[in-house]
């Protein structure tokens, strides 16, 4: 194990600055429901990197990541859950064009 | 530089080049493939960082299930987005400064803790990380309390799920 932590910490930068560039630029709900899974990915790669990095006895980072599994699991299913609803009444998944609640 | 390292250096490239064409390829089928091919990269992060329980609940739970419900979803819903024109907002360059920035950011504060340059030590041979995950889930003084709740929330938000995809039948 000769990599630097850092090196884990960088990638998880990096690959949590894609998932909000996707975030913030695609127009299909679904793409930006992507990009919201690239982000939590980066986060339990921080998680583990510092369970393994730390006390590896200590279950604590890894016990995070499954959590962070089980809420990711539960906003995918929810979210695609209305933007199939939405599809079936306005038939669109364009984020911009759902504004019924808009001022 | 040794074999750890660039067994890592490509897994960080499979990584964040996949990532990569998940935001930026037009058709939304291939930016979901472009999912698993990311999830998997973190999978194999996680068998080099000797946590091979995640590995494989990231391979079972992530590519598995939820990279297939995408799938399913992008297949419900195409019709209307197949490669009509561009798929990303007018003012894409604001969060494409935004997120180099904040990488720019975050790498700087990285590299200025000198805390994170170390390596890991070796896992001691007495220590069982798959069984102390197993006590630690389940135990009355760890983290059981964590563990229930995110049972009822999964339980909540796929009841949610089915109530709200199933539509008004009245």
């Amino acid at each position: 194990m000769s990599i630097p932590l850092s090196w884990y910490l960088i990638l998880a930068a990096a690959l949590f600055s894609i998932g909000l560039f996707g975030v913030l630029s695609r127009k299909n709900a679904i793409a930006i429901l992507l990009g919201v899974e690239l982000m939590l990915n980066a986060v339990n790669i921080n998680l583990v990197a510092f369970w393994r990095y730390t006390d590896p006895a200590k279950m604590t980072g890894q016990v995070f990541a499954i959590i962070v599994f089980a809420v990711a699991a539960a906003e995918v299913a929810v979210g695609l859950a209305l933007i199939i609803s939405v599809y079936r009444r306005r038939n669109t998944v364009i984020a911009d064009e759902i504004d019924l609640m808009k001022w | 530089m040794t074999a750890d390292q660039i067994i890592f250096l490509l897994c960080a490239m499979l990584i964040l080049g996949s990532a990569l064409m998940v935001v930026i390829t037009r058709k939304l089928i291939h930016a979901a493939l472009w999912l698993v091919a990311t999830l998997f990269g973190v999978a194999i992060l996680y068998a080099i960082l000797q946590a091979g329980f995640l590995a494989v609940v990231q391979v079972v739970v992530y590519i598995g299930a939820i990279a297939v419900l995408f799938i399913f979803a992008v297949m419900l819903t195409r019709r209307e987005m197949l490669d009509k024109g561009v798929q990303t907002r007018s003012t894409w360059w604001l969060p494409a400064i935004l997120g180099v920035l904040i990488l720019t950011g975050l790498v700087f504060i990285i590299i200025g803790q000198p805390a994170f340059g170390r390596s890991a030590g070796e896992i001691p041979a007495s220590v069982d990380t798959l069984r102390n995950l197993g006590a630690a889930l389940v135990s009355p003084d760890a983290y059981v309390l964590p563990f229930e709740v995110a049972s009822i929330l999964l339980l909540a938000a796929l009841v949610g799920a089915v109530y709200v995809a199933s539509g008004n039948k009245k």
